[in-house]
């Protein structure tokens, strides 16, 4: 298919075919553990789940840590709205996700690899199992211990959480954990474990299959690779691109926007929503100054033209974030209560304006204070949509 | 060897052994970290986020009860940031509480008042969520008393029915805002597994979980001149009492309490001490009877090990989950139901009053004496049993309503005809007490020498560890109990019903090896009651049964079989144990039910 006036380069990676997968993970069961692992460190890939974690690192420390019971993890609980990339990378080349993992049990030596899926993606639970035994026929062939196993999630969004997702699978509620300590050496069943996000793994497939340097040399500094984006709300393309990190906001809307796009939320629902005004000083990638800010994203864009309300918007959120909060911790479970009962009494004139400035606070104490990702990351989304567009949470 | 770490807490230096969390290393230098969900019994939760403590160069501040300290770290505990944040926590868990303090019975002395109260939160600027609509108080249950709108979701409850008691009748529900602590398909407490030990209410920080009180009740009987209102108190409330009225833990107030109760009106104040010494009599007949018709009259299928049968929790857990094993418990009704049943039968015949005039009060270290007290079968005399059961802390209560100078009262006895105990009665209180008083009579019956350890002081069975075993050996016994000679006695003492099911797993798989099996419901037995003062908590618990074995070593008589009292009750009344009044009035039976 021919694309017109691209502005930003696509890369293919991700999608190009895994016939090979069998070669691929021969390939690389027999290098050396080290090797495996350096070329991993200096590819920079970091987690894509949107949380940035170098994977090379994440799997040296549970590879160091001893014990002979320990775990691969494939989180595949894609709840962030806005989000629909794994689940295409599962429907259309599992098999690099399931070499992964392979790959990655065996450096970290583990044996026992388990894919954790989104209650919604039940329809892939069979063609996944299918590849599975597949790729177990094929292990076994090549003497390889290592086994994957497919655990349905039950719906609730905390899950995705990695150590909620730990109690999951051990059949409890999906709470998160204290941290420390970490995965990397008491994860599930409080063995060491390594999990990492579907798009992570099959990165790393990308990076088995080329060497590092070619993954390394896409992207800018600190970003390093590309990512797949979901692409939603009121562009002409949405869609799933893999693109090079590092590309200003800017490039992105001139390319996916609708020519009147006022907003783009980068993250779902827990990340940022950026306002027209600062999309060519915003970059998307991880931490490091390159032209202003710079915003991780698990690869939900979402965008907003003029028709749309913030205020409902935020509304939405924190609709969300109220329902799938898990409950146990005092900031999130009453902070979402009262910032959603908060934003509506300023709509309807039941609290005075500046009532948004202690709700603003309130969501600073959420981000200092609660135990999990969720909690802390709700003041993203509040904090960037009240702060520049306040007069359409007062009016 | 572990690590030291070094860290600075407020600028002062501290060194801790690796793995100590913030919390600790706090308490080392007399800082104080407010916390709600932590409790020192159970796991940590770090989810009421409270105890926030800002470690320096950190973002994002770290949960001091869950957050182990690593070198060089430097803490602040009162930073702005964290006073700020910690207003807000406090702040919004006001804005979901139903805050009507003073209708609250637990008012003065709720965690999360005096928080509020600490941090001075004078206004209320968010929204308030508590709806009044949508929260129902759960009071069926006789002992218990659930009321969500005062919850704070810090799970100690759960934490607790889970990991002391093994129990899960209160868990997690729903999530979001709608999170909650509920039971099985949302029943009432009376309807689920849940035994009444009180463990939650002994944990529960603000006014969700609390005892169902009988106070008014019993101030009404004491004030109708008809009426001749006794009472009876069990061992641990004179170890325990001491605490809700001013006296730091581990001190003896019988005396006092004594003196207070009969300044309360009661007609009569008498110890359940004294169907303590029954018991055994009873209890330790009963076993020597099982343990001949198994070894002497070859018997096959006699229920050993024999199971005490004291703790109405323990009772109504092994109804829900071990009913198969429900002929291994003794008959034996409890010291109280026993008491009750003796008060409306021989102390009325004696005393000439008309047992239908009897109100027969209990004080108890215990909430599911409540319940046990409503069973059905506790009517032995005629009557049910025991009228009301307080709490230790309801007794506080009274007293206080009551205007009395506890520090300042004489001490006093407790009145005769059913007030005389000993030693071995008072230890019924611990955990292992009832084994060791059981030893000390039925070692004597069998062989007429006392049992061979120093000051009767059956050390093997003392301690805090959850399910510990011994024996004693029998030798050259009387000539009636020829076929216990050279016979090994094991014994098992449990206490948490936790440690109550590896007991019992261990009966169910055929590895036990023990004759005799005491378990206590609560976790160190009646003194760690879930009607016990609040807080109670390893150190406390050590501390009561400190003061527990103090009074067994002061008492002039320490065997049960000895208390002239009992003697003469059998002389005049019941004839002898296992004797046909004995079972009519001193022994019950059970039921199964259901696990849900």
């Amino acid at each position: 298919m021919i694309e017109q006036h691209l502005l930003l380069k696509r890369v293919d990676f991700i999608f190009v075919q895994d016939t090979d997968w069998e070669k691929i993970l021969q390939k690389s069961i027999h290098r050396s553990r080290q090797e495996l692992i350096n070329e991993l460190i200096s590819s920079e890939l970091k987690g894509r789940g949107g949380a940035g974690f170098p994977t090379g690192l994440k799997w040296k420390l549970t590879s160091e840590v001893q014990g002979n019971e320990k775990y691969v993890i494939c989180n595949a609980d894609e709840g962030e709205p806005g989000t629909f990339k794994d689940r295409e990378i599962l429907t259309r080349v599992p098999y690099k996700v399931l070499t992964a993992m392979a790959v990655c049990g065996y450096i970290v030596g583990a044996s026992n690899g388990i894919i954790y899926l989104r209650g919604e993606y039940q329809f892939l639970e069979k063609p996944l199992n299918e590849a599975i035994n597949e790729f177990s026929y094929f292990c076994k062939k090549i003497n390889l211990d290592f086994t994957i196993k497919v655990f349905m999630g039950s719906g609730a969004y905390i899950c995705g959480e990695e150590t909620a997702l730990f109690e999951s699978l051990e059949g409890k509620r999906g709470e998160p954990r204290n941290k420390p300590p970490y995965p990397s050496v008491n994860g599930y069943r409080n063995k060491p474990t390594v999990i990492n996000n579907v798009e992570t793994l099959a990165h790393t497939y990308t990076i088995f299959k080329y060497g590092a340097k070619k993954f390394y040399d896409l992207g800018v500094q600190y970003s390093r690779g590309s990512k797949l984006f979901s692409v939603s709300g009121d562009t002409p393309k949405p869609g799933i691109y893999e693109l090079e990190l590092g590309m200003s906001l800017q490039d992105f809307v001139e390319e996916f926007g609708d020519g009147d796009t006022k907003a783009v939320q980068v993250g779902g629902a827990s990340g940022f929503l950026v306002p027209r005004k600062k999309f060519s000083e915003t970059a998307i990638g991880y931490q490091g100054k390159l032209i202003g800010i710079s915003l991780p994203t698990g690869g939900s864009m979402m965008l907003f033209n003029s028709s749309r309300s913030m205020y409902n918007l935020l509304d939405n959120y924190l609709e969300f974030f109220r329902e799938e909060s898990c409950g146990q911790c005092t900031p999130c479970r009453i902070g979402c209560q009262q910032l959603l009962a908060g934003i509506k009494a300023v709509k309807k004139g039941d609290r005075p304006a500046p009532y948004l400035d202690k709700l603003l606070k309130l969501s600073e104490t959420m981000q200092f204070t609660a135990k999990c990702g969720l909690g802390q990351s709700v003041a993203n989304s509040f904090a960037s949509i009240v702060e520049n567009f306040r007069e359409e949470m007062i009016y | 060897m572990s690590e030291t770490i070094h860290i600075t807490i407020n600028g002062i230096p501290v060194e801790v052994e690796e793995n100590t969390v913030i919390l600790d290393a706090a308490k080392r230098i007399n800082v104080v970290i407010p916390t709600l969900c932590y409790h020192q019994d159970i796991c940590v939760a770090g989810n009421c986020r409270v105890c926030l403590v800002e470690v320096t160069g950190q973002k994002r501040l770290a949960a001091a009860c869950a957050t182990p300290c690593e070198e060089g770290m430097d803490i602040l505990t009162n930073s702005l940031k964290v006073r700020n944040c910690r207003k807000h926590i406090i702040e919004l868990l006001l804005s979901e509480h139903h805050s009507d303090c003073t209708k609250c019975y637990k008012n003065g002395k709720c965690e999360l008042q005096f928080l509020a109260s600490e941090y001075k939160i004078m206004t209320q600027d968010f929204i308030e969520l508590y709806d009044e609509k949508v929260h129902t108080i759960d009071n069926f249950s006789p002992s218990i008393v659930k009321d969500d709108s005062k919850c704070i979701r810090c799970q100690r409850c759960v934490r607790t029915c889970e990991e002391l008691q093994g129990v899960n009748a209160l868990s997690v529900a729903y999530k979001g805002h709608r999170m909650k602590i509920s039971t099985f398909y949302e029943k009432s407490m009376n309807e689920v597994v849940c035994t009444n030990c009180g463990q939650c209410v002994n944990r529960c920080p603000t006014g969700a979980l609390v005892e169902k009180n009988y106070i008014e009740e019993v101030w009404e009987a004491i004030s109708n001149p008809d009426l001749h209102v006794v009472v009876q108190t069990a061992p641990a409330v004179r170890v325990g009492l001491g605490e809700e009225l001013g006296y730091p833990a581990g001190n003896r107030v019988t005396g006092k309490m004594v003196s207070a109760l009969k300044r309360l009106g009661f007609d009569a104040v008498l110890d359940t001490d004294f169907t303590a010494d029954l018991t055994i009599l009873e209890e330790g007949s009963e076993l020597l009877h099982r343990l001949k018709r198994a070894l002497l009259d070859k018997e096959s299928n006699v229920p050993l090990p024999m199971a005490t049968s004291c703790s109405p929790g323990w009772i109504k857990y092994i109804e829900h989950m071990y009913p198969e094993y429900l002929p291994n418990l003794s008959t034996c009704k409890s010291p109280q139901q026993m008491f009750g049943a003796l008060l409306k039968t021989y102390y009325a015949k004696v005393r000439n009053i008309d047992p239908k005039k009897i109100v027969s009060v209990s004080v108890m270290p215990c909430t599911a004496k409540k319940f046990e007290a409503a069973r059905p079968e506790m009517h032995g005399s005629g009557y049910r049993d025991v009228d009301y059961v307080l709490t230790t802390r309801e007794l506080a209560i009274m007293i206080k309503q009551a205007g009395i100078n506890f520090a300042q009262l004489e001490e006093m006895e407790f009145d005769r005809l059913m007030g005389e105990s000993t030693g071995a009665a008072v230890i019924f209180g611990v955990t292992g007490g009832v084994t060791e008083a059981a030893l000390r009579t039925v070692y004597e019956i069998v062989t007429g020498r006392e049992i061979p350890f120093k000051n009767l002081v059956v050390l093997p069975i003392r301690g805090m560890e959850g399910v510990r075993m011994s024996s004693v050996k029998i030798e050259n016994p009387l000539e009636e109990w020829k076929f216990l000679e050279g016979v090994e006695l094991n014994y098992a003492v449990a206490h948490g019903l936790t440690n109550a099911k590896k007991a019992m797993d261990q009966i169910k798989n055929g590895s036990a090896s023990f004759h005799f099996l005491e378990v206590m419901a609560c976790p160190g037995g009646c003194l760690g009651g879930g009607g016990q003062p609040i807080p109670t908590n390893f150190e406390i618990r050590k501390k009561r049964a400190a003061a527990i074995y103090a009074e067994d070593l002061g008492k002039p008589i320490r065997k049960s079989h000895e208390n002239p009292e009992v003697i003469k009750i059998y002389k005049d009344f019941l004839g002898q144990p296992l004797g046909e009044l004995s079972h009519k009035l001193l022994h019950t039976s059970y039921q199964t039910r259901e696990r849900s």
